[in-house]
């Protein structure tokens, strides 16, 4: 389904509307949340939260301004910074940078998702580390180009392309041309 | 800049991950309407990082799709609020039962998805656990073949190459210790379509052959060419010869590949 027809259904903001939007999105935006967040049920409920504010400014996604998927992904992002603000957890972005999404594959118990992310873990270890921690600072964690240059301690300048190198063979991995 | 450049320079990454200002971005979509290979790219990049963070995520819990789901269609659009200014205590009832029976049926839907899923992941337990099994018997049998090969006692006769393929080669592995023959056929060309080698123990005099083999090529058991056939003691020279499948009762002389003697 392409993002206009999504898009088409999901604007009825019926109940099929939210299943659509739920069954597409929810786990990606759980695993983002989750990420951030560190604790099950803690993300649950700050997805919770997302979905209503998905819901509620629907009308305010102008798809002229950037990918639907994007527009979540913020929201989703957003709500997790604020709460560990809110909970007084870290003040700043750095402490964030603790761990990365591959931690969670070593820690993740639940016995339905084992297989699976076993098999992941053996994708994603192909990642080079490098390419590992910039997707992490970039794209779970929102870093600005800026900001991940100096975490990295590499030259603000190839941020970039290193990144893009980095998705291209997370794309050769997961078979997405 | 033209479509290739900006797809190279790695900008499309950043718009997806929603790190451009407001401006950037407008300049990408309108980039994006106009050349196809950049809406492509972009959708391409998002599928990626979808799946990504799909991947990482636990599992959900199922009450939350419910609870969510409550939270945004029964209380938002109203389905359960009562706008009838006359009494709604007859219909309370009703409402509660429905309510009850949507609710029964929710569950339902999300056991069974569960269920499935427990399934699935069953099924490809199962497949992983035969594909290890495959691979420790196939491992045995290798392994077997090369303590054999390897024994003190065994004994290797070269099978030389006949007429029909003078560049053909085979060895052939006794022994007697074990009762066991081996025969690597690594030397020979592929059958042709239809046909399989099959081998034969000789007595010389008189001159008897016997078969002792057929080797299909497709057979698993077959460690990397390398097949073990009937053990026959006293066997004096060794033949390989071209039959059709299934083999033959006696051996097609003019299809002998291989020919050697102890």
């Amino acid at each position: 389904m392409t993002q206009e027809e999504l898009l088409v259904q999901i604007y009825k903001k019926d109940s099929n509307a939210f299943t659509l939007l739920y069954d597409m999105y929810s786990k990606s935006l759980y695993g983002i949340i989750f990420n951030l967040i560190k604790d099950k049920e803690e993300s649950e409920d700050v997805l919770q939260e997302v979905f209503v504010k998905i819901w509620k400014n629907l009308d305010s996604y102008n798809d002229g301004k950037g990918r639907f998927f994007t527009w979540i992904l913020n929201i989703a992002r957003n709500a997790s910074i604020d709460r560990l603000r809110s909970k007084s957890h870290n003040n700043s972005k750095k402490n964030l940078s603790a761990d990365n999404f591959v931690h969670i594959l070593d820690h993740n118990t639940s016995v339905t998702n084992k297989i699976d992310a076993i098999g992941i873990k053996e994708f994603i270890n192909k990642l080079k580390p490098k390419c590992i921690k910039l997707i992490d600072l970039l794209f779970f964690k929102g870093y600005t180009q800026q900001e991940a240059s100096e975490e990295l301690e590499i030259p603000l300048g190839t941020v970039k392309t290193q990144n893009r190198n980095c998705i291209n063979e997370l794309r050769n991995i997961l078979q997405v041309q | 800049m033209n479509s290739e450049e900006l797809i190279a320079s790695g900008t499309l990454e950043l718009f997806v991950f929603g790190l451009l200002t407001e401006a950037e971005n407008e300049e990408i979509q309108q980039m994006a309407k106009q050349y196809p290979e950049v809406q492509s790219e972009i959708i391409a990049i998002e599928k990626a990082v979808v799946n990504l963070s799909y991947s990482i995520s636990p599992n959900l819990s199922a009450e939350n799709y419910n609870r969510i789901r409550e939270k945004l269609i029964e209380r938002e659009n109203g389905v359960v609020t009562m706008q009838s200014r006359r009494s709604v205590a007859p219909y309370l009832g009703w409402a509660a039962a429905a309510v009850l029976m949507f609710g029964i049926g929710v569950q339902y839907y999300q056991y069974s998805k569960v269920s499935e899923e427990a399934q699935q992941a069953n099924a490809e337990r199962a497949k992983f656990e035969q594909m290890v099994a495959g691979l420790q018997r196939d491992n045995s049998q290798t392994e077997r073949a090369l303590n054999m090969l390897r024994a003190k006692e065994s004994k290797d006769v070269l099978l030389e190459g006949q007429q029909i393929a003078p560049d053909a080669y085979a060895k052939v592995y006794v022994n007697d210790t074990y009762d066991e023959i081996y025969v690597d056929i690594a030397g020979l060309p592929e059958p042709p379509e239809g046909k399989v080698y099959q081998v034969w123990a000789l007595k010389l005099n008189p001159m008897t052959p016997t078969s002792i083999g057929v080797l299909d090529t497709k057979d698993a058991n077959a460690a990397k060419g390398i097949y073990r056939v009937e053990n026959f003691e006293g066997a004096e020279a060794f033949g390989i010869t071209l039959e059709p499948a299934g083999g033959s009762v006696a051996p097609t002389l003019e299809q002998l590949y291989t020919l050697g003697k102890v």
